[in-house]
């Protein structure tokens, strides 16, 4: 790999013998992908469009307009001026669905990132240290399993109050607990190796073996969680919105949407079925992106 | 075993406790449980009023143990809005919970199990690719959004099922499916993964080897070893799927715990919340504490960790 100065340039024969470098082994197996490919695609997109709500949005999604209320989509015999119709307030229905990406995608993100820190400290201290420590996080792993989430998420949220920063605190502190079972067993794995040994026995600082021995080799495991812990937040937003506790209106969440479809599924159907199909496919690409990442970067399925 | 048994008994008692601690402590995230309950407009005489009829004047450890002792003898307090003892009233409706959380895990096993088997056995095949997109969409499914489907599709369009209600089977029906198939892509998964798993060992080859029959090795052999792990993984996910039940239950409106648990959210009444949590959680408790045990007594080798 030392006689190729740059990939590119490449000899084809030499090519032949140096091989392909790791980069290009992970770029190949990243873009050969099918399902990551899928998955990564439609959250691209997804978050282009949240990110760029206000330009693209052809409406205000809190204007009612009590003279447009319940307009059918376009491909229901509406009008170009509300591609989606409106739903009971005159509101536009893409615009809000726009603006919901924008909820979704805000605490998908950030109750995963705080679940993951919890998870991430809790599972490499217990992988790490084992013995009385590994002992308590195991205690408190099953303590958590054993309360069921939806419950105490809608119990909390009602008593708090629902809003956007509750909701996601609650998710952030309700979903460690995968994170903590997964870091633990890579840091159980990794705890043993060669390179943590020596920097063991050159004197390396405990913090300094776990931040730069320890968390780079368990990266991609941790990668592969926090984006299925993602979806699953954002699951549990909708579900909590749909029951009433959880991001209040107008505030246009998908699954508040869902819920004040509801009501009218009778005559209008589509007010129930195009918020919850978005969700469904925003979740579906972002697991499909879990999953593949996970195929991509497991050492065991290297050939 | 004994030993195994005592030790998993001991965490499950202390899981327990600890769950019972907090969601008694629920109850003092609002700040004053007195004020909250007395509601709006309440002079300061009804505040202190309300504080020591209930005790909450005394302090937080005293009252979480003449909580936790009153609750193992079954007495919960009495509901806030519906003015009847807890208890009674969970017990009234923990039947239906029950009866659909059976219906679903019996639904999830039955379609899920035959469709992992056949999908190991042909890797790759459309009953295989099938599976897994079941399985994909299943894990990504909003089950609030796939009851309203249902809903619209055999309610509404078709008139072949009631929407809601318990009167007969046939109000059972998509609910079981709904609650169902939110536990059928991990019991798949693990169980078309086993059998790919057993498949491959020494002692199926030794049995075609010695001429045993195609279906024999299928059953005997393979399926009794691959179903080991899943049948445990069922008892989780039963305790998983009653917590969950509080969706479909308001969604098909039946009257089962999850509905009370709805309901009593919903108007703040935080001895049934509570207590709710507590039942729930004690259910997942002895489901995971007997898939242990079980997995222990068909796999030795579970003994020892």
């Amino acid at each position: 790999m030392t006689l190729a100065p740059s990939t590119n340039s490449v000899d084809p024969l030499l090519q032949d013998i140096v091989g392909p470098t790791p980069g290009q082994q992970l770029r190949r197996r990243f873009f050969g992908h099918r399902g990551l490919m899928i998955g990564a695609s439609v959250v691209a997109v997804l978050l282009v469009i949240a990110l760029l709500a206000p330009v693209i949005a052809p409406h205000d999604p809190y204007a009612q307009d009590l003279l447009a209320r319940m307009k059918p989509p376009v491909f229901l015999g509406g009008t170009w001026e509300h591609i989606l119709g409106t739903d009971h307030l005159g509101r536009d229905y893409l615009s809000r669905l726009i603006y919901g990406a924008r909820v979704s995608l805000l605490i998908g993100f950030v109750a995963a990132l705080i679940s993951g820190t919890i998870g991430t400290a809790m599972g490499v201290a217990a992988g790490y240290f084992g013995g009385r420590t590994d002992a308590v996080v195991t205690f408190l792993i099953n303590v958590r399993l054993a309360m069921p989430v939806v419950l105490v998420a809608l119990a909390v949220v009602a008593i708090l109050g629902g809003s956007l920063q509750v909701v996601i605190g609650v998710l952030g502190l309700l979903l460690w607990d995968r994170f903590a079972v997964v870091m633990r067993a890579s840091t159980l794995q990794v705890r043993g190796r060669e390179y943590v040994s020596a920097a063991q026995a050159v004197g390396a600082s405990t913090p300094r073996i776990l931040l730069s021995e320890i968390m780079p080799n368990i990266l991609n495991n941790l990668i592969v969680v926090i984006t299925l812990e993602m979806a699953h937040a954002i699951l549990l937003e909708a579900t909590l919105s749909f029951l009433g506790l959880g991001v209040q209106p107008p505030t246009p969440s998908w699954g508040l949407m869902v819920s004040e479809g509801k009501n009218m599924m009778l005559f209008e159907p589509w007010l129930v079925l195009i918020p919850g199909a978005v969700l469904f496919v925003l979740v579906l690409a972002i697991n499909l992106m879990g999953d593949g990442l996970r195929d991509v970067t497991a050492p065991e399925n290297r050939s | 075993m004994l030993n195994f048994i005592l030790k998993r008994l001991g965490l499950a008692f202390l899981v327990a406790l600890t769950v019972s601690f907090i969601s008694f402590s629920l109850l003092f995230l609002s700040g004053d449980p007195a004020i909250a309950l007395a509601g709006e407009g309440a002079t300061d005489q009804d505040v202190v009023a309300i504080r020591e009829l209930y005790g909450f004047d005394r302090p937080m450890l005293v009252q979480y143990a003449s909580w936790l002792v009153n609750a193992l003898s079954g007495d919960f307090g009495e509901s806030y809005y519906f003015k009847l003892p807890v208890s009674s009233l969970i017990a009234d409706r923990l039947s239906v919970t029950m009866l659909l959380g059976l219906c679903g895990i019996s639904f999830a096993l039955l379609t899920a199990v035959p469709l992992g088997v056949i999908a190991a056995i042909r890797p790759n095949s459309i009953i295989d690719r099938f599976a897994l997109f079941l399985s994909v969409a299943g894990q990504a499914m909003p089950s609030f959004w796939f009851g309203l489907i249902l809903i619209v599709a055999f309610s509404i369009k078709l008139r072949w099922l009631p929407p809601s209600g318990t009167d007969s089977w046939r109000h059972f029906i998509m609910p079981t499916v709904v609650l169902g198939y939110y536990a059928m892509p991990a019991i798949m998964r693990l169980t078309r993964a086993g059998m790919l798993d057993v498949l491959s060992s020494d002692y199926i080859r030794t049995a075609r080897a010695k001429g045993a029959s195609e279906m024999r090795v299928m059953f005997k052999h393979a399926l009794r070893n691959a179903i080991i792990p899943v049948v445990s993984l069922a008892a989780v996910q039963m305790g998983f799927m009653l917590g969950g039940s509080i969706v479909v239950e308001s969604i098909f409106a039946l009257h089962g715990a999850g509905y009370l648990a709805w309901e009593s959210i919903s108007r703040n009444d935080l001895p049934t919340v509570q207590a709710l949590i507590l039942v729930f959680s004690m259910f997942y408790i002895t489901f995971t504490f007997l898939a242990d045990v079980l997995n222990a007594w068909l796999d030795p080798r579970m003994r020892s960790s």
